[in-house]
């Protein structure tokens, strides 16, 4: 088996299994499935996972880049896309549940919520950013924009940003969650700004251009 | 610090014959617990012992009551860790025998008082009432306990006492949470003189008629059903009667956002959330929130304390 069909045929499938258990536990405990709880506040429980589990998924995908780089495995990039759309995936069942479970579609609530509540409206700019990366994650999106696809898919660095901002928002007093969040996205945004300046700095003759060097992760 | 008791307490009843015979149960209690820890989390029950307590319906709400296991499994007690399952995983750890109160401040009489001594003159009840968090949720409890202002007349408050304020315990080695910056440690609470001698305003002991589980505040708790539920306080080792309003764990935290009142108040927000509604625990995954009521639908009782004052102002 080439490199190629190991991960089309065994680590993408397997990842993508392994992406779906933080959901498969919810559904297990709506349904009440092999002794599976979602506790005294199922809704806040379902808000809470998909919120926390957004961050992960953006987090993970954010170390792509960085682990192709220091490993060399180019194959590393092949998983990427999947990851990225769990991480959107996460956030619309996130916004979904609020919407739903949590305002009963209430628009007038949830209209001034947006727009008074500043962890509610940085929280829903990221969701709205998350959008046309979603909507650009195609091969055939990807030829067509070109330069422009790489432009637009930064914007993934603003919307972790303001992901770990709203959650650290909306804590009551223990934040030490949401600050090692704000800590590994530090090392991660600092890692590729640590590469642009070396890159900047060092004569390219010394650091041979890598191919996908200009991609976004 | 001086120590000493009130004079009708008699050296011979500082061990009652209910808390020896409490104690016995205890003990059958934890043995039946034991029994029971075969069965699934869903038939969880109270494990403490029995307490002989009457039904006070005048101060009970019709609602029905949230499970014993929502209860006692969806706490905030930061003292325990600052996730809603920490308390009920962590609590096991408090010691609460022997336990004592020292009572100070503005009183003719002052000192430290063992647990058994504070709970003996009192007859206890069972009181059915609504818990709204400041976090949007609620609950309907059972507790058991007696009115605080029958315990604070038995100190005899002189009439410099315009407050009253409490603290919790302070152990590090059995609340791990307090190893943690997240609240300034101990935590504080405190109430005006006559929201404190107000007949709603409950000291509790109990839950579903049996002991306090150790998450939901034990050995004594205050609860003010009027107000949001961090005003609670739990696990109380200390009384203090003053004249200047005490300072509050929360409003030390967050000034802006818990003031010392803490009235429930549809109509003034959290500066991060709307209080104009709440999801009562217990319900289906497709329950609407409900709209909160003012002074959590007590305003009938205690609205009359706040005549004047600017809620917006004062929350």
């Amino acid at each position: 088996m080439t490199v190629e069909q190991g991960v089309r045929w065994v680590v993408k499938p397997l990842l993508f299994v392994a992406c779906l258990l933080p959901l498969a536990r919810l559904v297990a405990g709506a349904f009440g499935l092999a002794g599976v709880s979602l506790g005294a506040n199922p809704v806040e429980t379902i808000l809470h996972t998909c919120g926390k589990w957004t961050l992960n998924f953006l987090m993970i995908t954010l170390c792509v880049t960085p682990l192709r780089e220091l490993t060399g495995i180019p194959a590393l990039l092949r998983v990427r896309r999947m990851l990225g759309l769990f991480a959107f995936t996460h956030a619309a069942l996130h916004f979904t549940t609020y919407l739903w479970l949590d305002q009963s579609f209430d628009l007038r609530a949830i209209v001034e919520d947006i727009a008074k509540r500043p962890y509610i409206t940085i929280g829903f700019t990221a969701l709205l950013m998350l959008i046309p990366l979603a909507i650009t994650s195609t091969n055939r999106m990807m030829r067509r924009l070109g330069r422009r696809w790489q432009k637009l898919h930064r914007l993934v660095y603003v919307i972790a940003i303001l992901g770990v901002w709203h959650y650290y928002w909306q804590v009551k007093a223990d934040v030490r969650e949401p600050l090692w969040y704000a800590a590994g996205l530090t090392l991660l945004l600092g890692y590729r700004a640590w590469r642009q300046w070396r890159r900047r700095v060092v004569s390219p003759r010394t650091v041979p251009a890598q191919p996908s060097q200009s991609l976004p992760g | 610090m001086r120590m000493h008791r009130p004079n009708h307490i008699k050296p011979s009843e500082i061990t009652p014959e209910s808390v020896y015979l409490n104690r016995r149960q205890i003990l059958a209690a934890g043995i039946a617990a034991g029994a029971t820890l075969a069965l699934p989390a869903s038939a969880a029950g109270p494990t403490g012992a029995k307490l002989k307590a009457t039904r006070n319906a005048k101060f009970s709400v019709p609602d029905s009551p949230n499970s014993y296991e929502d209860i006692t499994t969806y706490n905030n007690f930061y003292e325990f860790g600052s996730e809603k399952g920490d308390p009920a995983a962590n609590a096991h750890t408090l010691r609460t025998r022997p336990w004592s109160v020292t009572v100070g401040g503005e009183a003719e009489v002052t000192g430290k008082f063992t647990l058994e001594d504070i709970l003996k003159p009192h007859a206890l009840e069972e009181r059915i009432y609504r818990l709204r968090c400041v976090e949007r949720w609620s609950m309907v409890i059972p507790w058991v306990g007696f009115p605080l202002g029958d315990l604070i007349k038995r100190f005899k408050p002189t009439s410099k006492a315009k407050y009253v304020a409490f603290t919790t315990l302070l152990d590090p080695k059995t609340m791990p949470g307090q190893r943690s910056g997240a609240l300034d440690w101990p935590y504080v609470e405190g109430l005006r003189m006559d929201e404190a001698m107000h007949p709603l305003t409950l000291m509790v002991v109990g839950l579903y008629g049996h002991v306090l589980p150790n998450q939901n505040g034990a050995p004594l708790r205050l609860v003010v059903p009027w107000k949001y539920g961090f005003k609670g306080i739990k696990s109380i080792v200390q009384i203090r009667f003053t004249e200047r309003q005490p300072p509050t764990a929360w409003n030390l935290a967050a000034p802006n956002e818990y003031g010392f009142y803490s009235n429930v108040n549809p109509n003034v927000d959290h500066p991060r959330w709307s209080q104009a509604r709440e999801r009562r625990i217990g319900g289906s995954l497709f329950n609407e929130l409900q709209p909160t009521l003012m002074f959590n639908g007590y305003g009938d009782q205690v609205a009359s304390l706040y005549r004047g004052m600017d809620l917006a102002k004062n929350y």
